[in-house]
């Protein structure tokens, strides 16, 4: 797994979700940035998602993989 | 920003923040925390002064020499602290609201002296804290809870302010332009003399809800899709510019001597040493 | 005892050679009459001794230099009159609630608004004690002399370092403008020094607002490797926000403590002819000058006349003013308003005694025989004579 989410900061707001280049990210019924189903591989650890996230909730940990 | 910045700079057991989801004023802390891990400096030399509203907010997060004060005047507190202690680098936060409206005199002012302040003024357009209200950068035509039928004040460009008023450096960059956010921010850190940078950011609560563009993402993708760098802006014609606005670095120069400095030779003066 | 020298000098400019001897290093403010000359004063000071002056935009950038100068580590003034003083309101606030030692000079006029720039009066008495919004403490002094300028001067830096709380110097257009006899050290490197309390303790325990008993927390200068946290926001020993109603009664509770706690140390008051007196003058400031000779020709009459003259104006100097009702048999308030401090002095005197009011208003001080009529009439009043 090359994300990390600290899901107790999430507010689900989606911008991670929605820049992601690969579409690896979602927003979950219960209002948190999640991985979406079947795109567990697909990160490409770009880190638009850490870059942007106004919670510092979630982090790309690279080489994880 | 980078988990290993998280734990450096932010106090602990103080997140999460108390913004809205989707408010931009985390990221554009971030890359401030960011600018200011890549300039090196060492916490106990970094001051972060604000004023009052949501992004004065920020203040209270980040393991500096920190201070919350009253709405619009962080500026003159950050000037005498600065004068007190020269060898800080000292951070000013401050929203659009804050330094445009209630603390304008004291932001020309700054500006006319050029002292090394860092300013950075979180641009969302409202005034989050109080639910909506109009700002001075407020687009005219938008709707705002004391504007229900759209507002008729034209908004000011506040770079253009500053650096009438004498601001030595101007940048501006938006919370999805993350890494050109931080380098400017480092840049006007670097920056010897009064710098302001805007960074441009979205209240989707607050200004976008009432202006129907209320998903935090589309806030942000309208800031990538209206944002131009400088050095293309340049290059545009009037009718190509209209309703962009340009970012990078506005303007710089480093003929004006920064005003601590310039105090000292008031020193040297008084005491009748020859410079 | 250190070399003195002897000079003709105004008030404003004792203030000033006050403040440089109590140790100010930071001044910020406006241009104001009647306190113009200590803005002047320190512009051509500060600098001498490495410090710093700065004209500010306006009177709230002019306190906002100075609080934050006082965060830097530096002892910081400013002075102003009415207009500015009530200007400078929120930053008073600010500096109670972060409790950020710092002096503001008051230099009264007649009021409201521009009033009557030039002419003296004591009409920002309530407003000294009651000016910001809220709940607060503040420590108000007031000198009646060119002398007293200076070392209530000192004493105002004191006890605004000792108490971490704003001090206001209020004074008047009679004290501010008059010029007088007065002998100060040759050299101020003797003068004692009042500091702050900063912390002894490794950075990672400090915690920027617990107090011990004093109820004064130690406090760090920005920059010195303490990183703290200042908020204008109720906040507990931590510093930081918090919004609970016992937070704001904790808090308010030793906001309060430290100042009430250690009133005996700071209640200043002088007690002028009282030991045999039947009946007393409550005075303070420029106003109190008349008071001396107006007790000298009531005693010449053969009137047991005194006066007790409030230094410490706020906290009010409560259970010396129920002494004095106790001691005498009327008490004759002057002041130069409408009657202002009279509503305290009746409140601490419970009714022991007749107090009455000699208000003046008229841009002018008394004369001692004016004073001295308000004196028989009162007197002949409550059947003293």
């Amino acid at each position: 797994m090359a994300l990390k989410f600290v899901t107790a900061r999430c507010k689900g707001c989606g911008i991670c979700a929605y820049f992601c280049p690969k579409k690896v990210l979602t927003v979950t019924e219960l209002n948190k940035a999640a991985i979406a189903e079947g795109k567990e591989n697909d990160c490409i650890e770009c880190g638009q998602c850490e870059m942007r996230c106004p919670d510092y909730a979630i982090f790309v940990e690279r080489g994880a993989k | 920003m980078k988990e290993a910045l998280v734990e450096k700079y932010f106090r602990a057991g103080h997140l999460p923040h108390l913004w809205c989801p989707g408010c931009g004023n985390g990221t554009v802390l971030g890359a401030i925390v960011t600018a200011i891990d890549n300039r090196g400096i060492d916490k106990n030399d970094v001051a972060f002064i604000s004023g009052i509203g949501c992004s004065s907010r920020s203040s209270g997060y980040v393991d500096f020499n920190t201070a919350n004060t009253v709405h619009g005047r962080a500026l003159p507190i950050a000037t005498g602290l600065k004068m007190a202690n020269p060898k800080l680098n000292v951070i000013v936060a401050s929203g659009d609201g804050d330094c445009s409206a209630i603390g304008g005199n004291h932001l020309i002012h700054a500006a006319r002296r050029n002292v090394d302040l860092t300013l950075i003024v979180f641009n969302n357009s409202i005034y989050g804290m109080t639910g909506g209200q109009y700002s001075p950068l407020t687009p005219v035509g938008s709707r705002a809870t004391t504007a229900p039928y759209l507002t008729i004040e034209p908004a000011f460009d506040i770079l253009d302010l500053a650096r009438a008023a004498g601001a030595t450096f101007t940048a501006r960059a938006t919370s999805y332009h993350v890494p050109l956010l931080t380098s400017v921010i480092e840049k006007g850190i670097a920056h010897k003399g009064f710098s302001v940078i805007e960074a441009v950011t979205a209240c989707p609560t607050n200004f976008g809800r009432q202006n129907k563009i209320a998903a935090p993402a589309l806030m942000m993708a309208w800031q990538r899709d209206h944002a131009v760098m400088k050095a293309k802006w340049d290059t545009m014609t009037d009718a190509e510019r209209e309703g962009k606005f340009p970012v990078g670095v506005l303007s710089e120069r480093n003929d004006v001597k920064e005003y601590t400095e310039a105090y000292d030779e008031i020193i040297r003066r008084a005491q009748g040493v020859s410079a | 005892m250190a070399d003195t020298k002897v000079m003709l000098m105004q008030g404003n400019t004792a203030v000033v050679e006050g403040a440089i001897a109590a140790g100010v290093r930071f001044y910020g403010g406006y241009p104001i009459t009647p306190s113009t000359e200590i803005a002047e004063g320190m512009a051509k000071r500060l600098p001498m001794v490495g410090g710093k002056f700065m004209q500010t935009e306006d009177e709230i950038a002019g306190l906002g230099t100075v609080i934050g100068a006082s965060l830097g580590g530096l002892k910081a003034m400013t002075a102003t009159s009415g207009p500015g003083f009530s200007l400078k309101q929120e930053m008073i606030g600010l500096a109670c609630n972060a409790e950020v030692p710092c002096v503001i000079v008051d230099v009264q006029r007649v009021g409201p608004s521009t009033g009557q720039p030039t002419s003296p009066s004591q009409g920002d008495v309530m407003q000294t004690k009651w000016g910001t919004h809220g709940d607060h403490w503040v420590i108000v002094v007031s000198p009646s002399s060119v002398p007293e300028c200076f070392t209530l001067t000192q004493r105002a830096v004191a006890l605004a370092e000792t108490y971490r709380v704003p001090v206001i110097m209020l004074m008047d257009e009679i004290v501010g403008h008059m010029r007088e006899r007065i002998e100060i050290p040759v050299s101020y490197d003797d003068v004692p020094q009042v500091n702050r309390a900063r912390p002894t303790c490794p950075p990672e325990e400090y915690l920027a607002y617990r107090a011990g008993e004093s109820g004064v927390p130690e406090m760090a200068d920005f920059g010195s490797g303490y990183r703290w946290h200042v908020s204008g926001l109720v906040h507990d020993d931590t510093g930081f926000p918090k919004s609970s109603g016992k937070a704001t009664m904790e808090a308010e509770n030793r906001l309060r403590g430290k100042i009430m706690n250690h009133r005996d140390e700071i209640i200043q008051v002088e007690r002028h002819m009282l030991d045999d007196a039947e009946f007393a003058i409550i005075a303070f400031g420029g106003a109190a000058r008349t008071a001396y000779d107006a007790v000298e020709m009531a005693r010449a009459r053969g009137l047991k006349v005194g006066l007790l003259r409030p230094i410490t104006i706020w906290p009010f100097a409560t259970h010396e003013v129920r002494e004095l009702a106790r001691s005498v048999k009327g008490i004759l308030v002057h002041e130069l308003n409408c009657g202002q401090y009279v509503i305290s002095v009746k409140a601490a005197v419970g009714g022991a005694c007749p107090v009455d009011l000699y208000a003046k208003y008229d841009n002018e001080s008394a004369t001692p025989e004016e004073m001295l009529a308000e004196i028989e009439k009162a007197m002949k009043g409550d059947g003293l004579i």
